[in-house]
């Protein structure tokens, strides 16, 4: 299991490095290079030749791809233009926390509603309501997002005014607060990780009991402990109110991001679930007198699961992509709008610097889907 | 899987080798086209059957044919309705200011029909408006006339004939991009079942790190570093979705046909390996990439209007442009001028989802264990 584990890492380093080759490439294949672009004509040829040795670009291709790939892996990205004099990664790191609390949020509840809604549709296949939901479900899949974010912008926060229209906080709160933005989006990443992971521990030793009423006993109480300890944490912290105050501001972006990510999904679990029900096993489970319950939850939807997380790594661009029209339309500043700034103020090392991390991103999530699916399906566990 | 279709087993085999004379025989052959194309109509007229038993299907196909005939309305009733008035419904620069009469009085109750004398004496020439007078206000943003059915938006272009017009677009980005990824697709797919080994590692490698980068993200990239236009959009969606997953799905079809007898015996017939991927694998391949075709105009159609609603492309006029207007305009997020945004919004989506409800439709035509029993 752990060769296995670190199989996929070293294969996931490898394809990052092709990537940020692939990104270098993107840079090279740019017509001139930097000091064209950027540098005044009117400075001397011999100053302009300075300059360029100075920022290395007389090295040729290989010397500047060498310099890139170090300078990258030891933190250096370079400077940013439009937060001059603020390095890249400055301009980054405090922007990966909110990030990631809208990715992480958005994905679980995403997951969740979409795995529970489509078990729904697909043991109660063919009543009027699956049709509906079915359609409904294709709308959200295929609706323009930027224009789905507005309306329930419009709907929620301009006209019924429940939330707040954009920004991740009040800035008036804060003025006088004791704690940076970035570490209450910290604390509040990790509490919601320990508590997934609580859940997590919760479930699997659960599982292992023989008895289903110990099973549902040990699950309940282990579920209202790792909420309790949760709220207990909150409760006594004296960042509550702050984290009050960005969860406010989190809600629509999060349920929104949530809504487009879930209705994917839901069809995939109503697909799968489909075909898990035509298995033998389920009619041999029926047969023998099986609960239907159990049938759903325990024959049926845990065989179903394992497309539905083969589907993440096909929908992580998804979400992530979606995560960065989020940002935008939300004015939440993250690493999307970060990019989407960057690019169009025309800031090309801070561009550069935000598509790799989200890359890299990308991958760490990858690996982290490919650990789950470790504890999902039994077969990859045996072969090691 | 063209079987030779010739009634051969009537004949001596050096008689067919031969021909039949005519006149001594009355049997004749089909010329071989004229078979193809009707094992083709039967075998489209047997999918018809399957694919418009689902409602969904035959819903999105109408979408398509609505917004075809929006595509195609376009440039006749620019040439017939609106051509003494191509400055007015022109998409681009087009403009047309409606003018609406308001009463000037002291105090206003109703914006809608009343004007203060203050700021009656802005649209009034003669800059002597009174109480009691009436002056013609000209509406920038015009709600839904007859001479505008869909309104003006706030630069004064026709807003239906910017949508009508922004269809074609649509159309001409979905496919670009739908080509682009089933030539691309099935080859690749096809190349790495074929050859396995090597190939295939490189090619599937290739197509993870496709698949795991967000592609809005390396688009927002791609387009803030070089002009890119529609057809240049299309090629990269196509590109990357043709090394990406497409390939990764119609690999794993072209491998399952690989195995098939009719394969081995092409190779044993002295079929080269290039012949046996074009003439045996792929036309067994290209159902599947045609389902994929779909899903790839509904993502191209999005990814389309997500980068014109960022400002980010170099189009004329689009449905997200068309957001992008009402945006940079202020408009945006207020429903009493809800022709800015809901029209383009809504066009997108139902464009989208036409394809993928026909991609989905085909696929039980595709996949016999998706159909209902």
């Amino acid at each position: 299991m752990l060769g296995y584990i670190s199989k996929r890492v070293a294969q996931m380093a490898l394809l990052f490095v092709v990537f940020l080759t692939l990104l270098f490439l993107l840079l090279q294949a740019q017509p001139g290079d930097f000091a064209s672009q950027f540098l005044d004509p009117r400075i001397p040829a011999a100053n302009q030749e300075l300059i360029r040795q100075r920022l290395g670009l007389d090295q040729g291709m290989w010397g500047q791809y060498w310099t890139y790939i170090t300078n990258f892996f030891t933190g250096d990205l370079g400077t940013s233009f439009m937060r001059y004099p603020k390095t890249v990664w400055a301009v980054i790191v405090e922007r990966i926390p909110r990030t990631m609390f809208l990715f992480t949020m958005a994905t679980m509840l995403s997951y969740w509603m979409g795995f529970l809604s489509g078990k729904m549709l697909a043991w109660r296949r063919g009543g009027k309501l699956e049709y509906g939901i079915t359609l409904g479900g294709v709308f959200l899949y295929t609706v323009f997002y930027p224009w789905f974010a507005l309306m329930m912008i419009w709907l929620w926060a301009a006209t019924l005014e429940i939330v707040p229209i954009n920004q991740f906080l009040t800035p008036d709160f804060w003025l006088d607060s004791p704690f940076s933005a970035t570490s209450v989006f910290t604390a509040m990443i990790w509490s919601s990780v320990l508590v997934v992971g609580g859940l997590l521990v919760v479930q699997t030793v659960a599982g292992r009991m023989k008895e289903y009423r110990t099973q549902v006993l040990l699950r309940r109480t282990g579920r209202v402990l790792v909420f309790g300890i949760f709220v207990w944490y909150w409760a006594s912290s004296s960042m509550r109110p702050f984290a009050a105050d960005i969860t406010h501001h989190a809600v629509l972006p999060v349920v929104t991001l949530a809504f487009i990510a879930f209705a994917g999904v839901m069809l995939i679990t109503r697909g799968s679930m489909l075909e898990t029900l035509r298995e033998d096993y389920i009619l041999t489970a029926r047969a023998k007198g099986v609960p239907d319950r159990i049938i759903r939850d325990k024959h049926a939807a845990r065989n179903a699961l394992l497309p539905v997380v083969t589907s993440f790594i096909l929908g992580l661009a998804f979400i992530i992509g979606g995560g960065l029209v989020t940002e935008t339309v939300f004015s939440w500043p993250g690493m999307g709008e970060l990019l989407l700034t960057a690019v169009t103020s025309n800031d090309i090392p801070t561009a550069i610097g935000t598509l790799a991390l989200i890359g890299a991103l990308a991958l760490i999530a990858h690996i982290v889907v490919d650990i789950v699916y470790l504890f999902l399906d039994p077969r990859i566990r045996v072969q090691g | 899987m063209v079987q030779d279709p010739r009634p051969t087993p009537e004949l001596a085999p050096d008689e067919a080798a031969v021909g039949i004379d005519a006149g001594t025989d009355e049997f004749d052959f089909e010329p071989l086209w004229r078979v193809r194309l009707r094992l083709a109509w039967e075998g489209f007229k047997r999918n018809w059957a399957l694919f418009s038993e689902n409602k969904v299907g035959i819903i999105g196909l109408i979408i398509i044919g609505i917004f075809f005939v929006m595509a195609i309305g376009h440039p006749i009733l620019m040439a017939t309705l609106w051509s003494d008035k191509q400055n007015i419904y022109d998409p681009e620069i087009g403009y047309d200011a409606p003018v609406k009469t308001l009463l000037v009085v002291e105090e206003v109750t109703d914006p809608e029909t009343q004007i203060d004398p203050e700021r009656a004496k802005l649209f009034d020439a003669s800059l002597k408006a009174e109480v009691g007078d009436t002056v013609n206000v000209p509406q920038q943003p015009a709600p839904p006339s007859l001479a505008h059915p869909l309104g003006t938006n706030p630069r004064g272009n026709d807003v239906l004939s910017q949508l009508m017009f922004s269809t074609k677009a649509a159309f001409m980005l979905g496919l670009v991009a739908a080509l682009v990824t089933v030539l691309l697709a099935t080859t690749i797919g096809s190349v790495a079942a074929y050859f396995g080994g090597i190939t295939d590692t490189l090619l599937m490698r290739l197509a993870d790190l496709v698949l795991l980068m967000p592609l809005i993200p390396i688009l927002i990239v791609l387009s803030g570093m070089f002009q890119v236009n529609l057809v240049i959009l299309g090629l990269i969606i196509g590109v990357l979705n043709g090394f990406g997953g497409t390939a990764i799905i119609l690999k794993s079809q072209a491998l399952s046909v690989k195995v098939k007898p009719f394969v081995e015996a092409a190779r044993v017939a002295g079929g080269t390996n290039w012949h046996i991927i074009f003439r045996h694998i792929i036309p067994n391949v290209l159902p599947l990439s045609f389902l994929y075709m779909m899903f790839t105009v509904t993502e191209a159609i999005a990814l389309e209007a997500t980068l014109s609603f960022f400002g980010l492309l170099n189009v004329d006029m689009s449905w997200g442009l068309m957001i992008q207007i009402a945006q940079s305009e202020g408009y945006l997020l207020r429903f009493d001028t809800w022709w800015l945004i809901v029209p383009p919004g809504l066009a997108v989506t139902f464009l989208a989802a036409a394809f993928f409800l026909v991609g989905r439709a085909m696929d039980e035509v595709v996949n016999p264990r998706l159909r209902a029993r």
